[in-house]
C-alpha cells in the first residue's frame, strides 16, 4: 500500500523516468541516424519534464502579475527549460543536418552501412 | 581602463562574443580571421589581469548580472582555480590564432572560412563562459555553446568520415550534456539555488532525508562530464573526433576543450559537494582511480597502434586526460596539484605536437605514419619540435611533463597507493614507444618521392608552435608560475577537508 | 501552384495578417505569453508561405539569402547590446534599469531591446534553414 501511494504521490517522476530511459534505450539500440537523433529529442524532454513538473505550485497562478493572485507557480524552471528548449531545438536541427550531409555523403543513413562503406573506422 | 578593471569577468566572455557575431558579418576568411586574432590576444590579456588581480587577493572576484544580488541573479566568480583554467584555455587560443590563417586558408574553402572563425569564437565564449560563471545552469548554456560551435568545427573537417565524427560526437555530447542537466536539477529540487557556492552552503544544511537525490545529482553529474572530459570507457568519441577534424580545430579542442571539463568536474567534487563527501562517505575515488589506471594502460596500448599519427595523439589525450582524473581522485595536495598542473602542461605539449602534425599536414597534405617516412631531414623545426613535446608528453625530467607526473607519483604515495606510482611510469614507457615509433619512421627512414621537396612551414605557423615547444621546457624548469599557482589553487579547494 | 488563382490572392491577403499577428505577439511578450521567439517563427513563416505558393526565386527577392545570412548575427548583436550601455552608466552588464527613471521600466524597455534581437535572429535563422534546404533538393 505503501509503495502504492509513494508511486502516486511522485507520478510525475515516474512518467519522467520512463520518458528518459526510453529515449535512451532508442538512441543506443537504433541504427538509423534519425531514430537516433528522435530518441535523443525525446531524452532532452524529458528532463524538461523533470524541471517543470515540480515548479508547479498547487493552487498557484501562471507567474504574471496581478493584484487578484498571491500564489503563483515557480517561474524559474520554466524560464530554464526555455532555454534548455532552444538549446535542444539548435542541437537537433545541427544533428538533422550532419545527417542531411551524411547522407549525400555516404547513401545511406543506416550506421552499420556506413561503417562497413568506410571500413575500420 | 582602469573603470572598467571591475567588468573584467564578464569582458572575458563578452569580448570573444561580440567577436564571434562581427566576424560572422565578415564576407572574407582573412578578416574574420583578424576579428578572431584581435579577440583572442584581448581575451589573454583580461585572463591575466584577472590572474594578477585574484593571486593578490585571498577572496575570489564576483560580479553580478544586471545587478540582482547572489543567490537570484547570475553571477560569475574568478577564485584561484578558474583564473588559472582561464589563463590554460586563453593562452592556447592566442598562440594558435597566427599560425590558424595558412592552416586553415588550405585546409577550408574561402566561403567556409568566416564561418570556421566564427564557430572558434563562439567554442572559446563557451569554454571561458563554462569556466568563469558561478552558476549551475549558466554552465549547462555555454556548455552547449562550445559543444554546438566544436560539432560544426569538426564537420568542417576535409573527409567525409568527419561528418561521422561530428555525429558521433553530437549523439554522446548532448546525452553528456542532459546528464549534467539532470544533476543540476535534482540539486535545484533539493536546494532550492543554482548558484554554485549557495547549493554547497545549502547541501551542508541538507538533512538526511535528501541523501538519496543529492547522490543521485553527483551520479549525473559525473557522468555527464566524464562523458565530455572522455574519460575512458565514455572516451570513443574523441579519436575520431580530433583525427577529422581540420588541424586549427584539433589543436584548440585538445588544448582546451577537455580541460574546461576536468575543470567542471573539479568545481562539482571539490567547491559543490565540498570534497567530503564524494571522497569519504562515497567509493568516487575508488571507480576514478581504476577508470584512470584502465585509461593510462589501455588508451596508451592503443595509441601504439595507430597508424594516423593524429588518432595516435588523440588517444595519448585520453591516456592523459586520466592523469588529471588521477588527481582528483588522490584528493590530497600533491596529486590535486599534479591534476591541475597538467590540465596546463598537457594543454600546451599537446597543441605543440598537434601543431607540428597540422604543420605537417599543410606540407606534405597527410599525418599518416607512412607518409611521414624522412621527415625529420625535411622539416627539422617542425619535427623538433615535434620531439620535444613528446618527450614531454613521455615525462622526461627537464620537460613539463615530468613536473605533473612528480606530484601525481607524490600524491600517490603519500596516500600509501605505492603500484599507483608504477602504473604511472608504465604508462609513460607505453608513451616512449609511440612517441618512438614516428620519430623513427620520421628520422630513421629514407624521405619517399611525396616528402622530397618539403620545407619548414612559413614563419607565421612555425612561431606558435616554437613557442609551444619552448613552454614546454620552461615549464619543466621553471615552475612556479604552473606548479606553483597550482598548489595554490589545491590548497585552497581542499580547505573543505580539512 | 503558381496558377491556383485563389491560393495566390489568399496568400496576398493573409501575409500582412500574419506580420501584424508577429508584431502583436513580440510586442505582448513582456506582459503575456509570446515574445520573440515565437513572433520569428510566424514573421519566418510569412517568407516561407510566400516561397511556397510564389516560388523561392520570387522570396528570395524580398529577403535575399545575404540579407538573411547577415541578420542572423545582427539579431545576436541587438540581444548582447542592450546590456552594454549599463556598463558605461557605471552599473553591471545586463542592468536595464537604466533605460528608465523607474527601475521597472527600464527592465521592460531592456527586455523589449532583448526580444527585438531575438524576433530579428529566430525569423532570419529559420528562414535561412528554409533557403539552405530549397537549394539542397534543387541541386541533386
Amino acid at each position: 500500500m505503501t509503495a502504492l501511494t509513494t508511486f502516486l504521490e511522485h507520478y510525475n517522476y515516474f512518467i519522467t523516468i520512463f520518458l528518459m530511459v526510453s529515449g535512451l534505450y532508442i538512441v543506443i539500440a537504433r541504427g538509423n541516424m534519425i531514430k537516433k537523433l528522435v530518441g535523443l529529442s525525446l531524452f532532452q524532454t524529458s528532463v524538461y519534464l523533470l524541471y517543470v513538473a515540480p515548479g508547479k505550485i498547487i493552487g498557484g497562478t501562471a507567474p504574471i502579475f496581478d493584484r487578484a493572485y498571491t500564489v503563483y507557480s515557480n517561474p524559474l524552471p520554466h524560464v530554464l527549460i526555455l532555454t534548455a528548449i532552444v538549446v535542444g531545438v539548435a542541437t537537433l536541427a545541427l544533428g538533422l543536418a550532419l545527417v542531411v550531409r551524411i547522407n549525400e555523403a555516404y547513401g545511406t543513413i543506416e550506421e552499420d552501412e556506413i561503417f562497413s562503406a568506410d571500413g575500420e573506422i | 581602463m582602469m573603470a572598467f578593471e571591475h567588468h573584467l569577468p564578464i569582458l572575458q566572455v563578452l569580448v570573444p562574443m561580440f567577436a564571434a557575431v562581427l566576424s560572422a558579418f565578415c564576407m572574407r576568411g582573412t578578416t574574420a580571421w583578424a576579428v578572431a586574432l584581435v579577440a583572442s590576444w584581448a581575451a589573454l590579456l583580461i585572463a591575466v589581469l584577472l590572474a594578477i588581480k585574484v593571486f593578490a587577493s585571498p577572496e575570489p572576484i564576483s560580479y553580478v548580472m544586471g545587478g540582482w544580488t547572489v543567490p537570484i541573479g547570475i553571477e560569475y566568480r574568478v577564485d584561484r582555480l578558474n583564473a588559472f583554467v582561464l589563463l590554460l584555455v586563453t593562452i592556447i587560443g592566442a598562440v594558435i590564432m597566427p599560425y590558424a590563417r595558412k592552416s586553415v586558408a588550405k585546409e577550408i574553402d574561402s566561403h567556409q572560412q568566416a564561418w570556421f572563425y566564427t564557430m572558434y569564437l563562439l567554442c572559446l565564449t563557451g569554454l571561458l563562459g563554462i569556466t568563469v560563471t558561478g552558476d549551475a545552469f549558466n554552465v549547462f548554456v555555454f556548455m552547449e555553446i562550445s559543444s554546438l560551435s566544436t560539432y560544426v568545427l569538426i564537420a568542417l573537417g576535409r573527409n567525409r568520415r568527419a561528418l561521422l565524427a561530428s555525429y558521433q560526437y553530437l549523439i554522446v555530447g548532448t546525452i553528456g550534456a542532459t546528464f549534467y542537466v539532470i544533476g543540476v536539477g535534482l540539486l535545484y529540487l533539493v536546494t532550492g539555488s543554482l548558484n554554485l557556492a549557495d547549493i554547497a552552503s545549502r547541501l551542508g544544511g541538507a538533512s538526511a532525508e535528501f541523501q538519496r537525490p543529492i547522490i543521485a545529482a553527483l551520479a549525473f553529474l559525473t557522468v555527464g562530464i566524464c562523458l565530455k572530459l572522455a574519460l575512458f570507457p565514455l572516451h570513443v568519441w574523441l579519436p575520431n573526433a580530433y583525427a577529422h577534424a581540420p588541424s586549427v580545430a584539433t589543436v584548440f579542442l585538445a588544448g582546451t576543450a577537455t580541460k574546461v571539463a576536468v575543470y567542471l568536474l573539479i568545481r562539482i567534487f571539490y567547491s559543490v559537494y565540498g570534497a567530503a563527501m564524494p571522497f569519504t562517505s562515497l567509493p568516487v575515488s575508488e571507480i576514478l582511480l581504476v577508470m584512470s589506471v584502465a585509461a593510462m594502460v589501455l588508451a596508451s596500448l592503443s595509441a601504439v597502434f595507430e597508424s594516423d599519427t593524429k588518432r595516435m595523439l588523440a588517444y595519448s589525450s585520453v591516456a592523459q586526460i586520466s592523469y588529471m582524473t588521477l588527481g582528483i581522485a588522490l584528493a590530497n595536495e600533491s596529486g590535486l596539484t599534479g591534476g591541475i598542473v597538467h590540465m596546463m602542461n598537457h594543454g600546451v605539449m599537446k597543441a605543440a605536437l598537434f601543431l607540428a602534425l597540422g604543420a605537417v599536414f599543410f606540407r606534405v597534405g597527410s599525418v599518416r605514419l607512412d607518409d611521414l617516412a624522412g621527415i625529420g631531414r625535411k622539416m627539422p623545426l617542425t619535427m623538433a619540435v615535434f620531439v620535444v613535446a613528446g618527450l614531454g608528453l613521455i615525462g622526461v625530467p627537464g620537460t613539463a611533463g615530468f613536473i605533473s607526473k612528480w606530484y601525481l607519483a607524490v600524491g600517490a604515495i603519500e596516500k600509501g597507493y605505492w603500484p599507483l606510482a608504477f602504473v604511472i611510469v608504465a604508462s609513460s614507457l607505453i608513451a616512449v614507444v609511440y612517441i618512438g615509433r614516428v620519430i623513427e619512421v620520421a628520422y630513421f627512414r629514407e624521405p619517399s618521392a611525396n616528402v622530397a621537396s618539403t620545407r619548414d612551414p612559413p614563419l607565421s605557423m612555425l612561431v606558435p608552435m616554437l613557442l609551444l615547444g619552448a613552454a614546454t621546457l620552461y615549464l619543466g624548469v621553471y615552475t612556479e608560475w604552473s606548479a606553483g599557482l597550482a598548489q595554490d589553487a589545491a590548497r585552497m579547494l581542499l580547505g573543505g577537508l580539512k | 501552384m503558381k496558377h491556383d488563382v485563389i491560393l495566390r490572392v489568399g496568400v496576398k491577403l493573409l501575409l500582412p495578417f500574419i506580420l501584424l499577428f508577429a508584431l502583436y505577439v513580440h510586442y505582448h511578450g513582456d506582459y503575456g505569453p509570446g515574445g520573440g521567439f515565437q513572433a520569428g517563427v510566424i514573421s519566418a513563416g510569412m517568407i516561407i508561405l510566400y516561397a511556397l505558393v510564389f516560388g523561392v526565386d520570387r522570396a528570395k527577392r524580398i529577403a535575399p539569402e545575404w540579407l538573411v545570412e547577415r541578420l542572423v548575427p545582427a539579431g545576436v548583436l541587438i540581444y548582447a547590446s542592450a546590456g552594454l550601455p549599463a556598463m558605461f552608466a557605471g552599473k553591471n552588464y545586463l542592468d536595464y534599469t537604466i533605460y528608465s527613471h523607474d527601475p521597472l521600466h527600464g527592465h521592460e524597455w531592456g527586455v523589449l531591446l532583448v526580444e527585438t534581437g531575438v524576433i530579428v535572429t529566430v525569423a532570419a535563422t529559420m528562414t535561412a534553414i528554409f533557403y539552405a534546404f530549397v537549394d539542397r533538393g534543387r541541386s541533386a
